[in-house]
């Protein structure tokens, strides 16, 4: 009991952190460190108090009357709310402290304030999304989540593009809410009460459908595709740490509405588990080649969160499937792989994302294609963006390689079985998750290759100067978190297995210890720091000795090379992107040259969101362009406005007569 | 009391050809104002036995529809200088043909409702029917504000007279909160009224079409 008001005091201090801000002046430097203060305050109490619960093994509940009809103020910690509690405390702490570098009240004054503000808000109502035991608690929530989101994302309102970015989103979040509302409307109807509590038994048509709204409702946030249109132009155009705190922990608040409400519902239907193990599939592949086709660094990014978010669905369709079948290793596995993807995506999504702010900062262009040489200027970005682009690859000893691996094995022990249901979607979803790591690499290669190699294509890139260190240490911190994680996995099983005993409720027959070498792989993975280590230590060593000489790569026997001779990212892309052209569908200007002295010519080409600009688009253009043919009848004849009500008593009046 | 009921009721019903068919925006208002008085007296003869709450009713009914709120038209109507309705959408004999075809429509219609008996022999429900549909038409054809506020009073006689089927399971406090919305709503119009005419110099509420955005 105590422990979860020390938790809502927590929450309490994340909420009101942008409030003193709001007192200060616009261009006070005081209000921003209060805030950040205020952020790290609560964030370290609500880190403690669920070291404390989750050491003392305990789940504490509170539930009060509030006023509401039929609702009552019902929080809870247990391990599965705990999980995701602590990624909410610590990202946007950290994205707190980043801000104070990134984006200086001082240089900021129109919207530094309100940005603070809704900031913290955001950071409050996911912790309380997380804790809620309440439907309508949970909708509440859920919804400032949605808006503080909205108002941070949108903070420069002064650019059309943020406005555009800002209302898709809105309007998506708002047809996500719809469903929620449905799934919660449904769920007092099947229960006879909002108190999300397990223990219920559901028809399996009612089963059914909360599940499946609950899989639209909560994919939308979550992004699924092609759920996922809202995505990756409020990333691009939030500010960086904004970006980062959607990307790392709001994301994963879809995700754990589907984790809680299929931990709520009893063992449903067999095709639930095949249905998220494709939906995931198809979301991780089409994420990561859209990521590919990307210029915008950070539009690159938020697909790649689409495809770590398609992996995550991937664990846990392949856990529900197991649930389904009664394999306790399938369900250990891939439950386990994706709460760990969610702490590792929340950790290195958000180091690549606060990585990307410092390099826009630097280079003051978000378009790839115009950055390059970054390496020489910004060598401590290189080497933070290095290790989290490893990690987002799954590459060993960092903890993407942890999480995947879980699936990995999960997947591979489902085959052999044959024969049962969901078998083609499991294979579906391994050739997938292989395809995706393979695509991710070459999304990243191309990123390090276009933004921090070479020589700077633009002039700004040339005067890039190293980040503050108030902009550094965050990324520092979250690093080390990919690097421990990665290295001893072993370290966080208990809490996968608390978690499981939730979901699934009963504890598990075994450890993932017991199917999976963790231990090697710890030991693997020191052993290729060590390696590593060495060999950067000795090619110092090499280098002290001998004479270096700085000269132009490559430069083709031209007597002036220049840096827009140098690959691009799109051209670096460009094979991959033909390859799945099928998915992204291209679009490229380019002029034919002709005869032999060709006059100057360009060529652009650029890789749109299919879902978003070849289908939603076009159709609310057309449904805009035929709407306004109903205003024929909006006379402003108040008498025809009472002839349409007379005609609709006679309508009524002899329908009610052929009724009766 | 059946008979005089229905003779009442028979009055009302012409009472709405009448409205329909006077171009004399005075002579409307004095019609509606009858119809209305005529109408307070109905709760007196509906039921058998006098009860306290249908006594209650008449007064109030009366002063308001009888006397208080055509006298409001009419210091209005003198307020503005009009005397005719000049154009309405269809002349005046085919709105009194409307008219008539509307009160026939309604005695059918009201035949083929399930009444209970005691309120089959009656008029009431025939003649609600017709009077709220004279009370459309009249809004509907009709282009002056005051006639329009005319013809919101004869559909709300028509659905006072409905009332009447319910006069003993509704309670008198909503009868009476009717009658209020009834009156502050015509009051606020006598106010409009006044103020349209000077915004537009006119009182043609097809002008308002400029408000729409």
């Amino acid at each position: 009991m105590n422990v979860l008001f020390l938790l809502l005091i927590a929450i309490v201090l994340l909420g009101f952190s942008g409030v003193p801000g709001c007192l200060l002046s616009a261009r006070s430097a005081a209000g921003q460190r209060v805030a950040t203060a205020l952020m790290a305050a609560g964030s370290l109490l609500g880190l403690a108090c669920v070291a404390g619960i989750l050491c003392a093994g305990s789940a504490p509940s509170l539930s009060l009357a509030w006023g509401f009809q039929q609702s009552r103020f019902a929080v809870a910690v247990d391990p599965l709310s705990a999980w995701f509690l602590i990624p909410v405390f610590i990202v946007p702490m950290l994205g707190s402290v980043y801000g104070l570098g990134y984006w200086k009240q001082a240089e900021h004054p129109a919207n530094g304030r309100r940005l603070g503000l809704f900031f913290g808000l955001l950071a409050a109502a996911m912790a309380l999304v997380v804790i809620a035991r309440d439907g309508v608690l949970f909708l509440i929530a859920w919804e400032v989540m949605a808006l503080a989101a909205y108002f941070a994302a949108t903070a420069e309102d002064d650019k059309a593009e943020v406005r555009r970015a800002g209302w898709i989103y809105l309007i998506a979040t708002h047809i996500g809410t719809l469903f929620l509302l449905a799934l919660f409307a449904l769920w007092r109807h099947a229960t006879g009460s909002f108190a999300l509590e397990a223990g219920h038994s559901f028809p399996a048509e009612a089963a059914t459908t909360l599940f499946v709204l609950a899989l639209i409702g909560f994919g939308f946030k979550a992004g699924l595709m092609p759920l996922h249109v809202w995505l990756p132009g409020a990333h691009a155009n939030a500010p960086s740490h904004v970006s980062a705190v959607m990307s790392g922990v709001m994301l994963k608040m879809g995700v754990y509405g589907i984790v809680r409400m299929t931990a709520l519902l009893p063992v449903g239907a067999v095709w639930w588990g095949p249905v998220l193990l494709a939906v995931g599939a198809a979301t991780s592949v089409a994420g990561i080649a859209f990521a590919i086709g990307q210029r915008d660094l950070k539009r690159l990014l938020a697909y790649s969160s689409i495809e770590n978010i398609g992996i995550i669905a991937m664990g846990l369709g392949l856990a529900l499937l197991g649930r389904e079948q009664h394999h306790a290793e399938w369900v250990l596995l891939g439950l386990g792989g994706a709460l760990l993807h969610v702490w590792n995506h929340s950790l290195f999504k958000s180091l690549l994302f606060f990585n990307a702010g410092a390099v826009i900062h630097a280079a003051q262009t978000r378009d790839i294609d115009q950055m390059g040489g970054l390496a020489k200027r910004l060598p401590r970005v290189m080497a933070l963006f290095v290790v989290g682009a490893a990690a987002i690859c799954a590459l060993p000893p960092l903890n993407g390689f942890a999480s995947e691996w879980l699936l990995y094995v999960g997947l591979f022990r489902t085959l052999g079985l044959g024969g049962e249901a969901g078998a083609p979607a499991v294979a579906l979803a391994a050739v997938a998750l292989a395809m995706t790591g393979a695509l991710a690499v070459a999304c990243f290669v191309k990123v390090l290759g276009a933004v921090f190699l070479g020589t700077p294509r633009s002039e700004a890139g040339g005067h890039a100067h190293e980040p503050e260190a108030v902009m550094l240490m965050p990324m520092a911190a979250l690093a080390c978190g990919c690097v421990v994680i990665g290295l001893f996995p072993l370290g966080v099983m208990p809490l996968v297995a608390a978690a499981f005993q939730t979901w699934a409720s009963h504890p598990a027959p075994l450890s993932v210890a017991a199917s999976v070498p963790l231990k090697s792989l710890s030991v693997a993975g020191l052993a290729l720091v060590g390696l590593a280590a060495a060999l950067f230590l000795s090619l110092k060593l090499i280098l002290r000795t001998k004479r270096v000489r700085q000269g132009v790569t490559w430069d083709c026997g031209y007597a002036r090379p220049t840096g827009r001779m140098q690959y691009t990212g799109s051209s670096l892309g460009n094979s991959l992107v033909e390859l799945t052209s099928f998915l992204l569908w291209p679009k490229h200007f380019r002029t034919a040259l002709r005869g032999h002295f060709p006059r100057p010519s360009a060529f652009k080409s650029l890789v749109p969101d299919t879902v978003l600009d070849r289908l939603v688009m076009p159709l609310f253009r057309t449904t805009g362009r035929y709407l306004p043919k109903l205003r024929v009848l909006q006379q402003g004849q108040t008498h025809v406005y009472v002839l349409y009500i007379l005609i609709v008593m006679i309508v009524l009046l002899v329908w009610g007569g052929m009724g009766s | 009391m059946t008979n005089l009921l229905n003779t009442i009721l028979v009055i009302v019903l012409m009472l709405n050809l009448f409205a329909l068919g006077t171009s004399r925006i005075v002579s409307v208002i004095r019609t509606v104002a009858a119809q209305g008085a005529l109408l307070s007296l109905l709760p007196l003869l509906l039921h058998e036995h006098l009860t306290l709450a249908a006594a209650l009713t008449v007064v109030p009914t009366f002063a308001l529809k009888g006397i208080i709120i055509p006298g409001m038209m009419i210091h209005a109507l003198r307020d503005v200088k009009i005397k005719r309705e000049v154009e309405p959408l269809i002349g005046l004999q085919p709105s009194v043909i409307l008219g008539a075809l509307a009160t026939v429509f309604a005695l059918l219609f009201a035949d083929q409702l399930p009444l209970t008996d005691a309120h089959s022999g009656a008029l009431i429900v025939p003649t609600a029917i017709a009077t709220v549909l004279a009370g459309f038409i009249l809004l509907t054809t009709r282009f002056k504000a005051l006639t329009q506020v005319v013809g919101y009073l004869v559909l709300e006689n028509g659905i006072f007279i409905f009332g009447m089927l319910l006069v003993e399971a509704m309670p008198l406090v909503v009868e009476m909160g009717v009658l209020l919305d009834l009156f502050v709503g015509i009051f606020v119009i006598c106010i409009i009224v006044n103020q349209i005419n000077q915004a537009f110099a006119s009182m043609d509420t097809r002008r308002l079409v400029s408000l729409k955005e």
